[in-house]
């Protein structure tokens, strides 16, 4: 899932600068399980925004905030409040914030920082695992994705940066690569090593991204 | 031919020695620094080294050659995609510098710009290979070269990195790929040296040890905080402590560990931070 957090009042109240009327929008899912924009959070921000001397004309929490149909719909339901604020500040990852502004004219302001594609360890701990490149290699990582998980990325062993198996960047977390190493060598298999991995081929991850799937 | 490439398939013991390109464009202690190296074969031009922003090493590369220094380019994909990558190589090659260093390069976070986006586009077996696809008249697309360049181009490898197994495997892709001379990271255990160089003597690729000359116990205990891939034994960090001219003490260091790569080794790599004078006592070793 998407991983988001709250940003500081600080930034928010910048942003909220001449709105005195705010419709609330969250998100049933990741922002949800994440708790950075599921209902509780909601009302968090409703009495926040309220002891800043504003009004909430209104809320809702989107089943899926990135699900721009249903996130229209959702809007379309609240027209009146949502008409009647001077903005919507919205508990959603980027792609949330932006399901909303494509359904509405109305001021819109994003509530939360997105930071990346998640894996749950346990509640409140993420570990970031694909970082959506287009072009995988896990197959012949052992499962362990050093476009991610190396600090740099790199594609044909590590940096020279590697002391007893722990990243330069981060004496507290494993090289990627010794990780691939040590897996690779309990498999029996030599995986990525056996070749040169070639120069990454980025024009797979299109900007902006459009994607059908044929069925 | 460069001198480096010459001297090194001559089997002639090679030193050389680096310096920094300014942060600003006020060249008169680099240049200085370079002209005052006695004894050197070609001198390592550092590329925004430990991810601080200085100078573009091209450029002081290129002056170095039109005084007569021969440069070592030091070039490493932390700051540069593929595209930068190549004009620079031909940029360089059209400037007269034919040694390059190719790195992956310190991460940016270590730096003084710890926000910049680190680029990566390449790694530093990527960039071997392309380097080699421009020899051959032809950029990473295919596309031919008016004019190939010439380069002789080395690598960077850390002997003492564990495991070892795993930091040799990239150090064979790079010799497999390449790689004409490795220059290692700060080496200061005579006893890893020589392992590293019983794995790696069947690749046929020159080594030139690095030499780092420890001022103090404090920079020793700096280096092994800060700076990724260099440890300094904790025995040399206390010799240094114990003395009462640690400078003296680390000359020392470094003149036992050039005596010990005489005899393993092509050649050393001085890293001498500022204390330049120091060099013809170190290579008495
Ligand atoms: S290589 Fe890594 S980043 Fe790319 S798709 Fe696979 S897991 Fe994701
Ligand atoms: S130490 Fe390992 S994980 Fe960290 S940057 Fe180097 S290769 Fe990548």
């Amino acid at each position: 899932m998407i991983i988001s957090s709250r940003k500081k009042n600080e930034e928010l109240l910048q942003a909220l600068e001449g709105k005195g009327k705010v419709f609330l929008v969250g998100c049933g899912a990741c922002a949800t399980a994440c708790r950075s924009g599921g209902e509780e959070e909601v009302f968090a921000m409703q009495e926040w925004l309220q002891s800043t001397g504003r009004d909430v004309t209104g809320w809702v929490v989107i089943d899926e905030a990135c699900h721009i149909m249903r996130a229209g719909r959702d809007l379309r339901q609240h027209r009146a409040q949502v008409e009647e604020a001077d903005a919507l500040l919205v508990l959603a990852c980027g792609a949330g914030v932006q399901s909303m502004s494509s359904s509405t004219d109305q001021r819109v302001i994003g509530a939360l920082d997105s930071l990346f594609l998640g894996n749950i360890r346990r509640f409140g701990q993420y570990e970031e695992k694909c970082s959506l490149c287009g072009d995988c290699i896990l197959n012949e990582t052992a499962g362990i994705c050093p476009v991610t998980n190396c600090a740099k990325g790199l594609l044909n062993g590590p940096c020279g940066g590697l002391e007893e198996g722990r990243c330069e960047v981060d004496r507290e977390i494993d090289c990627a690569w010794h990780l691939i190493f040590e897996r690779l060598k309990r498999q029996k298999r030599p995986g990525v090593f056996a070749r040169t991995v070639p120069a990454k081929n980025w024009g797979k991850v299109r900007k902006p991204g459009r994607h059908k799937i044929k069925s | 031919m460069s001198h480096l490439s010459e001297q090194l398939a001559s089997g002639r013991f090679v030193v050389t020695a680096e310096v920094a390109p300014p942060k600003g464009i006020d060249l008169q202690e680099a240049l200085s620094c370079a002209e005052g190296f006695d004894g050197i074969t070609a001198v390592n031009v550092t590329d925004n080294q430990g991810a601080n922003m200085r100078m573009s090493p091209l450029a002081l590369a290129a002056l170095l050659v039109r005084r007569g220094i021969e440069p070592v380019l030091q070039l490493t994909c932390r700051d540069r995609n593929r595209m930068a990558l190549q004009s620079d190589l031909l940029g360089a090659a059209a400037l007269g510098v034919e040694n390059i260093l190719l790195l992956s390069g310190d991460h940016a976070r270590f730096g003084d710009h710890p926000a910049a986006r680190p680029v990566f586009d390449l790694d530093s077996v990527q960039l071997l290979q392309v380097v080699r696809g421009l020899e051959e008249g032809h950029d990473m697309a295919g596309r031919p070269l008016r004019g190939a360049p010439h380069f002789f181009a080395g690598a960077a490898v850390s002997p003492e990195a564990e495991p070892f197994e795993l930091m040799f495997q990239k150090c064979s892709k790079k010799a497999a790929v390449g790689a004409r001379f490795f220059q290692t990271q700060a080496v200061f255990d005579p006893h890893r040296l020589e392992r590293f160089m019983e794995a790696a003597r069947p690749l046929g690729v020159p080594v030139l040890a690095g030499i780092l000359l420890l001022k103090s116990a404090r920079m020793a205990r700096f280096l092994n905080e800060k700076i990724p891939g260099v440890r300094v034994p904790a025995h040399l960090v206390e010799r240094l402590e114990a003395s009462s001219h640690p400078l003296e003490e680390g000359v020392a260091i470094a003149r036992d560990m050039t005596a010990c790569a005489r005899t393993l080794c092509a050649g050393v790599h001085l890293m001498t931070l500022g204390m330049e004078e120091r060099i013809p006592e170190i290579l008495q070793g």
